[in-house]
């Protein structure tokens, strides 16, 4: 029986050849454009650190006074500490692990063979960094709290910029010189590139590959190396990068439990309010400590244009859906005399419910494998985009099944209101009008 | 034409012009936002920044020497550059429009006030204004004992020092709403700043709300940081030569340095708006797509109704309707169905205005949309229907006498 009514579904659909293209290029269009975006985004929410994410929060001390823009943009807090606060929550060593970190960028002077200097992104950090977001060292390691305080020398590469350097070998020992100062290579990454980076400030740079370097924080505050990124201040008394009216540190805890994070939080508030007591803190919020993928959502690490794009696209599929209803509606019941006549000679409804779910099952999956195509074109297309996250967008074995189950879904559901509509034709009635 | 008959042939089926009607409502709601997108985002992509935009190229040059002095490197610098022919005049600054280093200060206007306004600091050497071509509008240049060091060593302290402003015209109403802002104190840092000058564009390196695009200060203070910008001012016809030169004659002159991102404005300015482009595309496929598959649905529908009732139609021309009666039939019922979408659909459009509000910082649809989107979608469903129409007008009387 399957076997026929799909012949019959086919016949039924070359009798009009051009329409029957057309409903598959709209639902494959429909598809295409959804299934782009939604793999778009779904790779771009993934977890930048599996397994450590759910330890790390991002704690929130907004020190800016209370008069302030009133735009949306201004107002909202990144995040940022200031120098004194992210020193203060780094000595009080109430995390399992804590770190203060920010960008920059340096122009490295190669010592050897015939390079001329260029520049590259990289972030000044403190020495927790690498055991709590798990870095991978390729080889060596970082440096430890005491060589922060000593503003140490010292430097770990990223694979790439070790290659540039030294060649395949990890340049461990060897000599870096950024600026005008020399630092020694202690470590050597694994191509580390958490996408997100969401170690960062959030910004447009927040996908692809950036840091290239990593040096202690307090060395490059010495050295006075070029800081990247917003750096605010309020108020008067100069524009000091060590001053308590400027934020522009961002600053990460680990804490291992629950109860922890609890406890973290309470510190937190008790911190707060010792400092208003000294007059600082003016805005009437609280302390604020969040988890790493509560943090990204509220940064809005996925640019609004990609999110109104995946709106789009999905209105594009409903209306492409509409169309289909509507004109396997009308396809259907213009058959109502051949199937009044079936039903007079004894088939059941859902023979008839049967036979044309076929055949819209067949539009579907026919507009399925083209939406497939179309999101494999949809996704070399957003490769080619400048941005940082052009190069995740793959599609998954995840993805490739969800586009196909998405394909048969849409088409089969769109087939069904016709088709039960068709079944409900009274044989005699249509037989007698003709 | 009378509408009884049609309404009640429109009644016997019921869902399919409903789904049609809401088709054509989502494609009314859809379309006139996106049009309303890609007209603000092109007005986006074509704000004037108040310089020469097609008469400049740039270079970005680091100094690597510790021991020199940025004044002298750049002043040296800049008589190097002054001297390749078609140049006609050079200056080094720390930004400019669209290359994202915004420096900006709360400006106030009186001493110690807490200020809810911001406005970019432009520096540069003396013949900025020439040289960007920035147009006056009011008051003067600044003169030459004017200007000072940035003081980018010390936290950019110059800033406290500085006696004079030239400030955008923008930003002078803001400040001054209907007074002349010339001879006023601001005070962008913690002593008055005089304004002298206004100046009627300058947008800030990194675009915001429409309404702070063009708060700029120009300040007469010289950077004197070892990370520069070079502007060169020459024939449009001549950029792509000059900035071929411009490399090398740095580099003669000292070659411990990185030079970065050597350029003419057009194509910062066309790096700034690469996703706008993207989207504008990506917006223009998305209208043109809608518009398409409705176009589809409409003709394909009008194509069924016409084959099922090819009888009916050759009874009513048999009995006496001519061509154009049956012509017009198909016409008003189109017409009828459009409308009823155009109806819901307007109503959507301004609830999809409304999210896009608040999720998407777009402004208010103006109202002019919705009848023009009305109109549209009546001039698509009229195309999409003509075919399908002219068949049932063909259809000959005979047909009335034969069985289906």
């Amino acid at each position: 029986m399957f076997g026929y009514y799909f012949a019959l579904a086919l016949r039924s659909l070359k009798r009009s050849k051009v329409l029957t293209a057309l409903m598959i290029l709209a639902i494959g269009l429909g598809i295409g454009a959804s299934m782009t975006m939604i793999t778009v985004l779904h790779v771009m929410s993934g977890d930048p650190l599996p397994g450590r994410s759910a330890q790390l929060f991002v704690p929130q001390l907004d020190a800016r006074p209370l008069v302030r823009n009133k735009s949306s943009k201004d107002s909202a807090p990144n995040g940022n500490l200031t120098w004194p606060d992210a020193m203060n929550l780094l000595r009080a060593h109430r995390a399992d692990r804590q770190a203060a970190m920010a960008s920059g960028s340096a122009p490295i002077r190669p010592l050897q063979g015939s390079l001329r200097p260029f520049f590259q992104p990289g972030h000044y950090v403190t020495a927790d960094f690498f055991p709590m977001f798990d870095v991978p060292f390729r080889a060596g390691g970082g440096w430890t709290a005491q060589e922060d305080e000593q503003r140490a020398r010292v430097i770990v590469l990223n694979a790439e910029l070790n290659r540039k350097l030294f060649g395949d070998a990890p340049g461990i020992g060897r000599t870096v010189r950024l600026k005008n100062t020399d630092f020694r290579v202690i470590g050597v990454l694994d191509d580390w590139y958490p996408q997100p980076t969401f170690y960062a400030q959030v910004n447009d740079r927040a996908f692809g590959k950036t840091d290239q370097f990593f040096l202690p924080l307090q060395t490059a505050l010495d050295l006075q190396l070029s800081f990247g990124g917003n750096f605010m201040c309020w108020g008067n008394g100069g524009d000091a990068r060590t001053s308590d009216h400027c934020n522009w540190l961002q600053f990460w805890v680990q804490l291992d439990s629950p109860a922890k994070a609890q406890d973290y939080r309470r510190f937190l508030g008790d911190y707060w309010r010792e400092q208003q007591a000294h007059g600082r803190f003016p805005r009437p919020v609280d302390a604020q400590l969040y988890g790493l993928m509560d943090w990204l959502t509220r940064q809005q690490v996925i640019p609004s244009d990609l999110r109104l794009q995946l709106w789009l696209a999905l209105g594009f599929l409903g209306v492409c859906m509409l169309n289909i209803v509507g004109l396997l509606l009308a396809k259907f019941l213009r058959r109502g005399s051949e199937v009044s006549v079936r039903r007079a000679l004894g088939a059941q409804r859902r023979d008839i419910f049967l036979q044309f779910g076929i055949e819209s099952a067949v539009i579907g999956i026919a507009g399925g494998v083209l939406g497939l195509g179309i999101a494999e074109l949809g996704l070399l297309s957003v490769r080619q985009r400048p941005d940082g996250y052009a190069q995740l967008a793959q599609m998954d074995a995840a993805m490739l099944l969800g586009t196909f189950a998405l394909a048969v879904c849409a088409s089969v559901l769109a087939g069904l209101l016709p088709a039960w509509r068709a079944c409900h034709i009274a044989p005699a009635l249509q037989l007698k009008t003709q | 034409m009378p509408l009884r008959p049609l309404l009640s042939s429109l009644t016997r089926h019921k869902l399919t012009v409903l789904l049609l009607v809401l088709q054509v409502g989502l494609t009314c709601a859809i379309v006139c936002n996106v049009v309303f997108m890609i007209v603000n985002r092109t007005a986006q992509l074509r704000q004037p920044s108040g310089l020469d935009e097609d008469q400049l190229v740039m270079i970005e040059s680091i100094g690597l020497d510790e021991n020199e002095n940025p004044l002298t490197r750049h002043a040296g610098d800049l008589a190097a550059l002054r001297q390749i022919p078609g140049v006609t005049s050079a200056v080094a600054i720390d930004a400019l429009p669209f290359n994202g280093n915004d420096w900006s200060n709360g400006i106030a206007t009186t001493p110690n006030a807490e200020t809810n306004l911001t406005a970019t600091a432009y520096n540069g050497t003396p013949g900025e204004l020439g040289t960007l071509g920035l147009h006056l509008v009011e008051g003067r240049d600044f003169r030459p004992d004017e200007y000072l060091p940035m003081d980018s060593a010390h936290d950019w302290a110059g800033i406290n020092h500085v006696p004079v402003t030239i400030i955008t015209r923008a930003l002078a109403e803001q400040l001054f709403p209907g007074r002349s802002a010339l001879g006023k104190d601001i005070y962008p840092g913690d002593n008055p700043v005089r304004v002298v000058g206004v100046v009627d564009h300058l947008l800030r390196p990194q675009l915001r709300e429409a309404a702070s695009n063009e708060y700029s200060t120009l300040l007469p203070l010289l950077p004197d940081s070892a990370d520069v910008t070079y502007v060169l001012h020459t024939k449009p016809q001549e950029r792509e030569r000059v900035l071929r030169q411009v490399s090398d004659v740095l580099d003669r002159l000292n070659g411990n340095r990185i030079l970065r991102k050597p350029q003419t404005f057009t194509q910062l300015r066309d790096d700034y708006f690469r996703r706008n482009r993207t989207m504008i595309g990506l917006l223009l496929a998305a209208a043109t797509g809608l518009l398409f598959v409705t176009a589809l649905g409409i003709a394909g529908l009008a194509s069924f109704w016409v084959q099922q009732r090819r009888r009916s139609i050759g009874i009513r021309r048999a009995i006496g309707a001519t061509r154009g009666d049956i012509l017009r039939y198909v016409q008003a019922e189109n017409f009828l169905i459009v409308s009823g979408g155009i109806v819901p659909g307007m109503l959507l459009a301004y609830a999809l205005n409304l999210l896009l509000m608040t999720h998407y910082e777009l402004p208010r649809l103006p109202f002019l949309y919705l009848p023009a989107g009305a109109v549209l979608l009546w001039l698509l469903g009229q195309g999409a229907v003509l075919g399908p129409a002219l068949r049932a007008a063909a259809v000959p009387p005979v047909v009335a006498t034969r069985a289906d």
